[in-house]
């Protein structure tokens, strides 16, 4: 399992994966419905390129996934662990996540579906100096 | 040119109820926690029925249902079990425009393809399945004189089929014919973005199949579709849909130590080597219309060709003139016969499409055409329309690399065959691919050297029973189309039987 850490630029720490007030506001419903929770993106076909919100444990993670980071949200006890593929994650890590939500009807057994909404991914490319930062370069 | 009526409306051909059930042991089924759904037609955005909202009572009084039935129906003879997979491809094709149209409705495509591919394709299923069944011989091994190993097909019981909304009756064609064919029963949970249509199927065939056989829950996936596919009381699980899905069903499998079948999608390569533009002939016709299948059920097919490989001496020349046709898809009413691209199935799906004409942009592709949403207008203004795009860019990108299921291509150059292969492999995924050339000796090397389970060799998207489909790579596990996929859902019991009289010796 390859745990991935916060790179940093000017101080500050540079995240992998960041949560809209949207997302952060689900977060907290569901977390209250389901308990602790984890995300893992997905890719493929239909639902893929999503990410696939579960009761944290309920996907096992394993020496072919990367742990992108932890999502801290107000009001919860734990952080959220965020993950996905290690080949998937070659072709992503140059940009950076936002996890956001949106209207819909979403599918995969993750646990927001039957609320209406669908979690979204939003990405950002890194700059050139957050890039090396964190590594990559 | 026709147009047709929206469901419900005069003079269409179909009307759907106002709410749709379980069907559960050959009966319509409330569900146990009494709730239900609200489905919106992507045509216009407006909820137009609602579905049965389906939990874990559901699926365990389901699979009462099936395992009551799963005993009688595989003992049926393979002679009765293939006439009525013959019956339910008649009563398809006898109701042809109604289940066309009841389809377009569901998930948003042309009508046009519903007419001519969805369902004639879901007729021919039936009829494939129960003509293989028929043709199915076990095998005898001849082990010595007196030794024969005998080995009969034995279904394997009550299996779970988790269905996708693309396609959502020929999806669950292609997974129902060969189970039902195999002898045995089936929970199936349709897609909760499209669970209407296969709705309207059932009540055309219900009367065909004995009660149990088939049984359909409906519901969200985290509801209804995990406690099916979690389930110990299934013998195998049949889902196509994306790779986290797939890897957590292979997990549950792992508990229960079952089987699977997992169709999970790509980003499959189509590749024009140069001689294609040696002559702007029919051939060259077919190779641009070949190009523009991208737009094909508006993008979301998982062998979409969303990868277009265009040999460089050739690249402007042959980019230009699969611009232009590109440019000359009508896109509009689904109802309409004459439109070719319709609605995308969903609103998130509609959303995911947008973000990624968003970071196609941020990470520098071109976009030659569309790049948008499309605003139709009157009743269509509500529905979920993109423009068909094309991204001139880089195999590195995240547009070549991750499945957009939209009606989006992205372009890139080959200098030479090596180059083209090298590109067209690399990818995660390995469902389809295209080939197109003149020369026979290129295709073909070409078409075995891309790693993917169907290479389209100077045709796309044909999808007919007897050609097997499947998945190399992240694609998944299994091969559907084909009566290998019998064995799929077959047992193989082997009687070792001996004719000798003569005792071992060793005791």
């Amino acid at each position: 399992m390859v745990v991935e850490r916060p790179g940093r630029w000017g101080g500050e720490a540079i995240e992998r994966v960041l949560l809209t007030d949207e997302a952060a506001e689900l977060l907290r419903r569901l977390t209250a419905m389901h308990g602790p929770l984890m995300f893992h993106q997905s890719g493929g076909c239909c639902d893929g390129s999503s990410p696939m919100c579960y009761p944290d444990g309920e996907f096992r993670t394993g020496s072919a996934d990367v742990h992108l980071g932890d999502l801290v949200v107000d009001g919860l006890d734990q952080p959220i662990a965020f993950w996905m593929s290690a080949n998937q994650y070659e072709y992503w890590k140059h940009t950076q996540l936002t996890v956001d939500v949106v209207k819909g009807r979403g599918s995969g057994f993750s646990v927001e579906a039957p609320e209406g909404v669908r979690f979204l991914i939003r990405s950002r490319l890194f700059t050139d100096q957050e890039y090396a930062s964190l590594g990559f370069l | 040119m026709t147009i047709f009526a929206a469901p419900g409306q005069d003079g269409s051909p179909v009307t759907y109820k106002s709410r749709y059930e379980h069907f559960i042991g050959g009966e319509w089924v409330p569900p146990a926690k009494g709730g239900y759904f609200e489905n919106p037609t992507p045509v216009t955005g407006e909820n137009f029925t609602e579905i049965a909202r389906g939990t874990a009572d559901d699926v365990e009084r389901a699979l009462d249902a099936a395992h009551g039935a799963a005993p009688g129906w595989g003992r049926t003879s393979p002679a009765d079990r293939a006439n009525i997979l013959n019956k339910i491809a008649d009563r398809i094709e006898a109701n042809l425009e109604l289940l066309a149209v009841a389809e377009t409705w569901d998930n948003g495509k042309a009508v046009r393809e519903t007419l001519a591919a969805d369902l004639p394709l879901a007729v021919d299923h039936f009829r494939y399945f129960a003509g293989a069944l028929r043709a199915q011989e076990g095998s005898v091994s001849v082990v010595d004189d007196d030794t024969i190993a005998y080995h009969f097909h034995e279904p394997l019981g009550v299996v779970g089929q988790i269905i996708p909304w693309n396609f959502p009756i020929l999806m669950a064609t292609w997974k129902l014919a060969p189970a039902l064919a195999a002898g045995n029963a089936v929970v199936l949970k349709p897609a909760e973005q499209t669970p209407a249509s296969i709705h309207v199927l059932l009540e055309l065939i219900a009367d065909l199949l004995p009660p149990g056989v088939l049984n359909v829950v409906n519901g969200f996936g985290v509801e209804a579709g995990k406690p099916l596919a979690s389930s110990n009381r299934v013998a195998k699980v049949a889902f196509t849909g994306e790779t986290t899905t797939g890897r957590l069903i292979m997990q549950y499998a792992s508990e229960n130590i079952i089987p699977v079948t997992l169709e999970l999608g790509g980003k499959s390569p189509n590749v024009f080597f140069d001689d294609v533009a040696a002559a702007k002939d029919e051939f060259y016709d077919k190779a641009l219309e070949g190009f523009t299948l991208f737009a094909l059920n508006q993008g979301e097919v998982c062998t979409c060709p969303s990868r277009a490989l265009i040999q460089s001496s050739i690249y402007d020349q042959f980019l230009g003139d699969a611009t232009a046709r590109t440019q000359a898809i009508k896109q509009g009413n689904p109802l309409d016969t004459d439109t070719m691209m319709g609605a995308q199935a969903s609103n998130d799906q509609y959303e995911k499409i947008l973000a990624y004409l968003d970071i196609g942009r941020a990470e520098g592709a071109k976009v030659l055409t569309g790049g948008a949403r499309a605003e139709l207008e009157g009743d269509l203004a509500g529905g979920y329309y993109i423009q068909p795009t094309i991204f001139e860019g880089d195999n590195k990108m995240r547009i070549f690399q991750e499945e957009i299921f939209g009606p989006v291509v992205s372009v890139t150059r080959f200098d030479d065959y090596a180059d083209a292969m090298k590109i067209a492999n690399d990818t995660l995924y390995g469902l389809g691919a295209g080939v197109w050339s003149r020369d026979i000796n290129t295709a073909y090397r070409a078409g075995r050297e891309i790693q993917a389970g169907r290479v389209w060799t100077n045709c796309y998207h044909a999808y007919p029973a007897h050609a097997a489909f499947g998945g190399y790579k992240n694609s998944g596990i299994g091969r559907e189309n084909h009566k290998m996929m019998l064995d799929h859902y077959q047992q193989t019991k082997n009687l070792l039987v001996s004719y000798s009289p003569s005792k071992l010796g060793f005791f």
